[in-house]
């Protein structure tokens, strides 16, 4: 019996896949922003609030992934901008593949904002590298505010949690100092930011956020030319 | 529930190094799977074990190693385990700590009979 090191990542294959990504992203300035959450946190809504803010001229595209229907792709394609719908039949995640096969007929040059709906699961996305910029996680005031204590991994890998519907406050058992003490000590530093897609507060500086993440993409692209 | 397409990457690789050698059987293949990585070890080797059966792969185990999340001080270089979701430096009580492991999902080895 022979023992051979391989020392190589299981997922091997998706990260090679992540990384062209990245890489035509990074030289197209391209920002790439991957929203996980649990199913009905409030991504898509979260999503049609952010392209109606947009001005038509912005170059923004969505990809939106979910088991079945075409239903997210119908909501967000009605403000005008590229939408796709990605869907994985049953798989719970989206992955690297999928994104790069329906990418294959938009132009990167043509945009600066891809924003990618993933499947709503708050487990198995967070193995998966889609070669974006950053992972952002939406936890909503009508879960648990243990919610970061029993998923840590999604928790711990993404750059900003939005916690949404905080227009429910008032009526739900939930403590949103709670939830964010939470989320930072599986992931100190986290940056939050607090919205309600339907009172629209909060939403202007979610807009900064994305805005902000955008120019360190083009700058990334100036820096490498 | 995604342990059985990681089960199936994992085999894609074992099939890959059993190219490499030619009339050798592998028969196990080692996995560090850490705390943070959003794998859980049980099902895993259930996917593993269904994936494996009545194919020409057996015998083949799967042997799981598991990497807790250690932290690293950013004061005074402390490297601890981290337990209970407190970051903080058991040393100096630094709260500012940065993850050294516990993301792994690697292949680690595999043991071929030549």
């Amino acid at each position: 019996m022979n023992r051979i090191a391989v020392e190589k990542k299981v997922l091997n294959e998706n990260q090679i896949l992540a990384e062209q990504l990245r890489e035509r992203y990074r030289q197209n300035g391209v920002l790439c922003v991957n929203l996980i959450s649990a199913p009905g946190s409030g991504k898509t809504a979260l999503l049609e609030r952010t392209l109606e803010r947009m001005d038509k001229s912005e170059r923004v595209a969505v990809l939106t992934g979910d088991l079945q229907t075409e239903n997210d792709a119908r909501r967000l394609a009605k403000f005008g901008f590229p939408v796709k719908q990605i869907t994985t039949g049953g798989t719970c995640h989206l992955d690297a593949k999928m994104i790069g096969r329906h990418l294959e007929d938009w132009k990167l040059e043509d945009l600066d904002l891809l924003i990618v709906e993933n499947v709503g699961n708050l487990v198995c996305p967070s193995s998966y590298d889609l070669g974006e910029d950053a992972k952002i996680v939406l936890l909503s005031t009508s879960e648990g505010e243990d919610k970061p204590l029993k998923y840590p991994s999604i928790f711990f890998k993404s750059e900003l949690m939005v916690l949404t519907k905080i227009d429910l406050l008032p009526y739900v058992p939930f403590s949103a100092d709670l939830a964010r003490e939470n989320a930072r000590r599986v992931h100190p530093g986290m940056e939050i930011i607090d919205v309600s897609s339907t009172t629209g507060e909060g939403l202007e500086r979610w807009m900064e956020w994305l805005q902000a993440r955008q120019q360190k993409a083009h700058a990334k692209q100036q820096a490498a030319i | 529930m995604h342990e059985l397409g990681i089960a199936a990457s994992i085999l894609e690789s074992v099939e890959k190094e059993a190219e490499r050698h030619p009339g050798a059987h592998i028969s196990k293949v080692g996995v560090k799977i850490g705390e943070l990585c959003g794998v859980d070890g049980d099902a895993l080797q259930f996917g593993f074990e269904v994936l494996v059966k009545d194919t020409e792969l057996e015998p083949l185990a799967l042997e799981l190693e598991y990497i807790p999340r250690m932290q690293r001080c950013s004061k005074c270089a402390y490297a601890f385990r981290m337990t209970e979701f407190d970051p903080r430096c058991p040393l100096c009580g630094e709260f500012a700590t940065e993850c050294i492991s516990g993301e792994e999902l690697d292949i680690a080895y595999m043991e071929v009979d030549e």
